[in-house]
Formats: structure tokens, C-alpha cells, sequence
């Protein structure tokens, strides 16, 4: 189950497909270099405006996935989810690079029957993915079904009535639908942890969306050298790519800091880190290539926090 | 066992001095290396490494690693080895310890001397010795040398004293 599908409210999605927005999903590990294969890295979870400062919404680590170097899946270890940020272990027992996050897609958008507007859930399911739970919270009982006589005022499903109708994926869709506008969001948050000498296997591009390819290993980065990360879309070199890259602590300065950067024709991204610390960097593109043809376009990001060491 | 084992300590000829000896080939090159005494209430010895890179770019190579080969308790003194963070990316996150002829136990405060491999190409290098100190801090110093038979010295500040190549 290397790609995990879940549960996202449109908001939740469209900040993860903007990272222009203020509230930032983030993972923070403990550490992202260990000495050895017994060791463990606590990991926090949240989002917030500023990093990595919980003060808003915790992240359910039950959202978290672990690959470990040699490809098999690895697990999170006692999950807990406070006021304003979730927490977890894993225990990092092979060495090489490890990746822990999400990795998510979902068609979301809009459509017309007899003039109503409906909303379609953000929370598409590509086939053979691993079953999310049938939507909590989703007020899907109101389905046109392509009759509108389901679908009077009020909803059936829809206790106190929804101002806007929502179907839950783009196959409940009614077969006279208008204005259909869809959009596919893929987004991959991913961090890095090695043990030992870092490893490659994790970072292996599997030639869809958005992804990181990078030059200089993520759990190599100094800030007096100059690092080069690689964006592929498609398994392709990404020319244009915007990235923001923020450094944690912004409390303790008079501004972000954020740098906002692009990748150049051969789609690399070429950073110089201002100081030494733990970064927060979010990649993002959007394009008309959108794997389900009913959607219009396509939104991805990457997003990642890096940990730069001082020389 | 190889030939590259932690000599004892030698007098220092000229400590403290930056020094830069016209050295016979004949000799094998080593350096020395000064761990200071550090006033402090908690007091561990240092995790210390030293290693040599290319000038012209190539493979560092590891010319000692001191750490707390016999720690008790549930954690192995190899734990704290990424402290030596430099050491770590250059090299030592590749190296099995312990490892023979190169990793010994920490040192209390003084001089010690290892030797530089003999067989280094001609060409222009830098040694590194880097010391991590468990509640202390941290100091990399780096001192150029050249084979065969230019030596160096440079001082640390903090964790590490005077490193002379002679």
C-alpha cells in the first residue's frame, strides 16, 4: 500500500494543494540522522500558520504512513493526539534512508443538475487503492442519481439541509450533469531519516505527479554548501516548479525568512540555506494532465522538512 | 591488525606555534593532537575523529575515531558517533566500529599522537579533527598539509587545543 488514500475536507485539500495559504501541514522528526539501527525518531504532527509552532489543529498520526529503505511498509509506534499536535515513534531498525508521510489524491470540484450546484467530495479513490472508510461527515445521502426528484430542497440525507449538495467521488456523478469541473489533486508530504549512510530507494520515482528527486540527499544538507533538488512531473525534469522554502522558528525573528524559488530548465532547484536549522519546503505545480479525464487539471505538491546542519 | 595503530603521546617541540616543518620523507608524518581540560561541573570526555580529505576532491579517510567503546546501560556508546557530524556525512556513517587500527576509547585531557598513513599520494590534503562533547560543544578544526613532507598546526578554541603535523 504504497499510495494511501484518505479523508479530506476540500479546505484541508486545497491548503495542501496551495501552500501559499497560511495554515501548513507539517511532520517534524526528532532527528533526521542516526548512528545505528536502534534507535527511534519521534515525530510531531500538526499544522499551524507558523513552523513549527502547534498552536492550531493537530494531525491524526493515523494519516502517516512509513516506507523503510528497503521498500517494505514500516510502522508508527505510540500514536497520541493532543490539543494541538499529534505525536509518533518509529523505530528506524534498517539502515539506510527512511521516508514517513502521506501521500494523497482526490478529484474534487463542482457540477450542475437542473441548475443546482453540487459539490463533489475532494475525496476520490483511485481503483485498488486502500479503502478509506466510507466518508464520515459526508452528507452523501443527498445523491441526484440522476434524478432530481432525489434531490429536492432540504436533501434527504441532509439533516437541516446543506446549502450546497455534495456527492462523495466523481462516480456518483449523474449522467446529466452540466458544468462539470473538476480538478485532481495529488499531494505527497514526505520526510527523510537515515540510518547510517543514506540511501536512494525511498526517493525512487515512480514517473506520476509531482515528485523529489534529489541531487543533493536530503539528510546530506549543510548550510554552507549549496543543495540541488530535482522536480520530475511524470518522471520528466519540471521546469518552473514553485517552491517556498520557510526556516522553523519565525517567533524568535522579525519576519519568515521564506524564500520563494523556481526550478530551472533542467527542473532543478538550487537552495542556499541563510542558516542552520530545521526548513519547511513546498512545492507546487499544476498542469492539465489529470490522470482521471473528467477532471480538468491538475494540482500537485510536494512538501517536505529538511534538517540543515551547520559545517 | 594494520599498521596504523594510536601511539602513545610524544613531547610537543613546539606547541602552540603554528608550525610548518620541512619533514624527511624518510619519516613517517604524524599528528598530534591536544585535548584541553574544560572546566565544568558535568564533565565527559569528548567523542573525537580525525580525518583526511583531498584538496583536490576524493574520499575522506578516517585516521581515528575515539568514543565510548564500553558504555553500560541499554544505549551503545556508537549512538552519539552522529554528534561528529562532519565526520558522520564525510565517512563515518559508512564505517563499522569498531574498527581496526582506527576507533579507541575517549580521552581524558592532554596530548596524543596518531600517525597519518604512509601511504597517502603526493598531493595537497586537509586534516580534520572534530570533538563532540556530551553536554560541551562541538568544534571542527582543519589543518592543511601537503605530501610529500609540509606539515601544519592550527588551534581550536573550545574543545580542541593545538593540531600539529610534524
Amino acid at each position: 500500500m504504497r499510495f494511501r488514500t484518505i479523508l479530506i475536507a476540500a479546505a484541508a485539500s486545497s491548503a495542501l494543494a496551495s501552500p501559499a495559504l497560511a495554515h501548513r501541514q507539517w511532520l517534524l522528526p526528532s532527528t533526521t540522522t542516526l548512528a545505528g539501527t536502534g534507535e527511534y525518531v519521534t515525530v510531531d504532527a500538526a499544522v499551524s500558520n507558523d513552523l513549527f509552532y502547534p498552536d492550531h489543529v493537530a494531525m491524526d498520526p493515523a494519516q502517516v504512513s512509513v516506507w523503510a529503505p528497503d521498500g517494505t511498509e514500516g510502522k508508527i509506534e505510540n500514536p497520541s493526539k493532543g490539543r494541538y499536535r499529534g505525536t509518533f515513534d518509529v523505530a528506524i531498525n534498517k539502515p539506510g534512508t527512511w521516508k514517513i508521510g502521506m501521500e494523497r489524491s482526490s478529484i474534487g470540484g463542482t457540477f450542475k443538475v437542473d441548475g443546482e450546484q453540487w459539490r463533489v467530495g475532494g475525496r476520490g479513490r483511485p481503483a485498488g487503492a486502500p479503502g478509506a472508510p466510507g466518508g464520515p461527515g459526508a452528507p452523501g445521502a443527498a445523491r441526484p442519481a440522476g434524478a432530481p426528484a432525489a434531490a429536492p430542497a432540504g436533501g434527504p440525507g441532509g439533516p437541516g439541509g446543506q446549502p450546497m449538495r455534495m456527492v462523495a467521488t466523481v462516480a456518483d456523478i449523474p449522467a446529466n450533469a452540466t458544468e462539470v469541473k473538476l480538478t485532481e489533486s495529488l499531494s505527497t508530504y514526505a520526510v527523510y531519516v537515515s540510518a547510517d549512510a543514506p540511501t536512494k530507494g525511498v526517493l525512487t520515482p515512480t514517473g506520476k505527479g509531482l515528485e523529489f528527486d534529489p541531487i543533493t540527499h536530503p539528510d546530506a544538507l549543510v548550510s554552507d554548501e549549496e543543495a540541488q533538488f530535482r522536480f520530475l512531473i511524470d518522471g520528466k525534469p519540471a521546469a518552473g516548479v514553485k517552491v517556498s522554502i520557510v526556516p522553523g522558528g519565525k517567533k524568535y525573528r522579525e519576519a519568515e525568512d521564506a524564500q520563494e524559488l523556481t526550478t530551472g530548465a533542467d527542473g532543478v532547484l538550487r537552495v542556499k540555506w541563510p542558516v542552520a536549522g530545521m526548513y519547511w519546503l513546498s512545492a507546487s505545480a499544476e498542469d492539465a494532465k489529470p490522470s482521471d479525464k473528467r477532471a480538468a487539471s491538475r494540482r500537485m505538491s510536494f512538501t517536505s522538512t529538511l534538517e540543515v546542519v551547520a559545517p | 591488525m594494520t599498521s596504523t595503530k594510536i601511539l602513545p603521546a610524544l613531547p610537543l617541540l613546539a606547541a602552540g606555534a603554528a608550525t610548518v616543518l620541512g619533514a624527511s620523507p624518510a619519516l613517517a608524518a604524524s599528528v598530534t593532537i591536544t585535548i584541553p581540560q574544560v572546566k565544568v561541573a558535568e564533565y565527559h570526555r569528548p567523542y573525537v575523529a580525525g580525518w583526511i580529505e583531498p584538496v583536490a576532491g576524493g574520499n575522506a579517510r578516517t585516521i581515528f575515531v575515539w568514543y565510548d567503546v564500553k558504555k553500560a546501560g541499554r544505549e551503545p556508546g556508537t549512538k552519539w558517533l552522529a554528534d561528529l557530524r562532519s565526520w558522520w556525512r564525510k565517512g563515518g556513517n559508512t564505517m563499522k566500529m569498531p574498527a581496526d587500527g582506527l576507533s579507541g576509547a575517549t580521552r581524558a585531557p592532554g596530548t596524543y599522537t596518531v600517525p597519518i598513513p604512509a601511504n597517502l599520494p603526493a598531493g595537497q590534503y586537509v586534516l580534520k579533527v572534530e570533538a563532540a562533547r556530551e553536554t560541551g560543544g562541538r568544534e571542527l578544526v582543519s589543518v592543511p598539509f601537503s605530501v610529500p613532507a609540509k606539515g601544519g598546526s592550527a588551534s581550536g578554541k573550545t574543545e580542541l587545543g593545538t593540531i600539529t603535523i610534524r
